[in-house]
């Protein structure tokens, strides 16, 4: 039976008489990279610090692996890399020694202690850093600290909260090629606010408000909508320079086979003409081709908007404007 | 047990990075150097007793200074959400904080050993040196210290702030050496049971060189007391 690597159902955490997450479920394969989503205090790192055992859920069960955080907290922790948010570490200490101190405490082997550092701090480029002290690091190098750390002994299952907030661009694109690398072997979860990093690193997305799911999908599936329709943005010129028609050229754009709705938009100006296509299934930009070159008009350009995960994340999370 | 030993290590030696430690430790030294060696040669006695009646007041100071940072620290810089989430029992958390400390006590214990080796060498030539109350003092020392360093982590278990941590300690700690100083003046039933209480009474019957189950049974209790209460105070973060 291929057991899955997180099992939550209906998890409740209260403080006092809030109530942070509200009776949430869901399930994790094996090797997947799922992308932790919602707004600020929608309950991700407080789901995050219930499965990695800084906190007691209120109600409800959490599983790694086949273990119960509540019941057995000691043995679901060993299964598993934490990399909180903030990424707190013992500043006045130097990287190998922190590394070494997380070996020791997590029971690595004495025996293969060296070579687990030696290899976390490889896979993290920590090589030249292994004898600073970790407040003399940057934030970048501090996070693959943490990630280091978090590696040390094999974990089945990552949990990163927020691993790229307050990196700069580059450091960004470093530590999530590092995640995608670490994902390639093992589970893991991380949160985040950064859409366009779920889309480049996860294979499915979580996107959670108020405590509760509000969506569970692919990325692609969330930003495509699900029936594969889209949108097709076209500015138009005349070939000789002559003023256009907008309501005959939307009548001759609408005609085409696949079109479900146009709309006018805002051109680049005199003399040109912008349309918002709306199609089913199919996609339209070879009909929208060919129509026009049997006109006297010019196509100026024709571009696929998508649907942006922003805009799926803000329809979900908005609940004021749902109110 | 392996973790709670990483966990001492690494706060044992955290100790010796912070300007703090040193200034504690050569504090104590100096004060308790001073207040033994004004009184030795007035009294002109070759003996430590002068010492070991200064030390658990200045303990009272020295222990928590020492433990006031343990938790609160960890608290403080969030680091404590890493080790709650380590594969150890709270209590093992705690046991490693419990050993630094008193690592730490130790070595401002081992600092004040050439109290002993300078008095022993002023012994004049008749009758020896009596090693078996330094002995004894020193292990009383010892437990005492374990006691206060129980009060003094769940003073610094109970808030992020390192002051309040100390007071918290420094009250506790305080209490149990007062308790028994206005004993004389209490009916006697009363004053006995002040007089168990006392921290002080206890290391008064140890150093004397009697070692009896009852000091070493308060002292233990005290101990596994404070620990537990600076477990509980840390299990409660994870509510």
């Amino acid at each position: 039976m291929p057991s899955s690597m997180i099992r939550i159902e209906g998890l409740t955490k209260h403080y006092g008489p809030t109530q942070a997450v509200k009776g949430l479920s869901f399930e994790v394969p094996r090797g997947q990279v799922v992308g932790f989503l919602g707004p600020n205090g929608a309950g991700k790192s407080t789901t995050m610090r219930i499965l990695a055992g800084s906190l007691n859920p209120t109600g409800g069960k959490a599983f790694v692996g086949d273990v119960n955080v509540v019941e057995d907290p000691v043995g679901a922790r060993k299964l598993i890399g934490y990399l909180p948010e903030s990424n707190p570490l013992y500043d006045e200490m130097m990287v190998v020694d922190y590394l070494r101190f997380v070996a020791d405490v997590r029971s690595v082997p004495k025996d293969l202690r060296a070579a687990r550092i030696k290899s976390a701090v490889e896979r993290c480029g920590l090589t030249g850093v292994v004898s600073k002290d970790i407040n003399q690091l940057s934030r970048g190098y501090r996070q693959r600290v943490g990630l280091a750390a978090a590696i040390l002994h094999e974990p089945d299952l990552l949990i990163l909260d927020e691993p790229t907030a307050g990196l700069d661009p580059n450091q960004i694109v470093e530590i999530r090629n590092l995640i995608k690398d670490l994902g390639k072997e093992k589970t893991v979860i991380l949160s985040t606010h950064i859409l366009s990093e779920v889309q480049s690193t996860c294979s499915r997305v979580l996107i959670i408000n108020e405590g509760r799911l509000v969506a569970d999908d692919t990325p692609e599936r969330l930003t495509a909508g699900a029936d594969g329709s889209g949108e097709v943005f076209v500015v138009l010129g005349h070939r000789h320079g002559q003023p256009l028609d907008a309501a005959t050229i939307r009548a001759s754009l609408s005609a085409m086979a696949g079109v479900t709705a146009v709309e006018v938009a805002e051109g680049e100006g005199a003399g040109t003409l912008a349309f918002r296509i709306r199609h089913g299934a199919e996609d339209v930009r070879r009909t929208l081709f060919e129509t026009v070159v049997k006109t006297d008009l010019v196509l100026l350009e024709v571009r696929r908007t998508q649907v942006s995960l922003e805009d799926t994340f803000r329809k979900l999370t908005d609940t004021r404007r749902a109110a | 047990m392996n973790a709670a030993l990483a966990v001492a290590r690494r706060e044992f030696r955290s100790f010796f990075i912070s300007p703090i430690a040193y200034i504690v430790l050569g504090g104590f030294l100096l004060l308790s150097g001073w207040l033994y060696f004004s009184t030795l040669f007035l009294a002109g006695q070759a003996s430590l007793r002068g010492f070991f009646s200064v030390a658990p007041v200045l303990f009272v100071v020295l222990v928590p200074a020492i433990t006031m940072r343990a938790v609160a620290e960890e608290r403080k810089s969030g680091t404590l959400e890493l080790l709650l989430t380590f594969p150890m029992d709270d209590w093992q958390i705690t046991l490693g904080k419990f050993l630094a400390s008193l690592g730490m006590v130790s070595v401002a214990l081992a600092c004040t050993l050439p109290y002993a080796f300078t008095v022993a060498s002023l012994t004049g030539p008749g009758p020896a040196f009596d090693w078996g109350p330094v002995f004894a003092g020193y292990f009383g020392l010892v437990l005492l210290a374990s006691s206060f360093i129980g009060m003094g982590l769940w003073g610094s278990a109970l808030s992020k702030n390192q002051i309040v941590g100390f007071i918290f300690g420094l009250v506790l700690c305080f209490a149990f050496y007062f308790v028994d100083k206005f004993a004389p003046l209490l009916p006697d039933s009363l004053g006995q049971v002040v007089e168990f209480l006392s921290v002080d009474y206890h290391f008064e019957n140890i150093a004397r060189g009697v070692i009896d189950t009852r000091d070493l049974v308060f002292y233990l209790s005290l101990t596994v007391l404070g620990l537990l209460m600076t477990a509980r105070t840390i299990q409660a973060t994870r509510l």
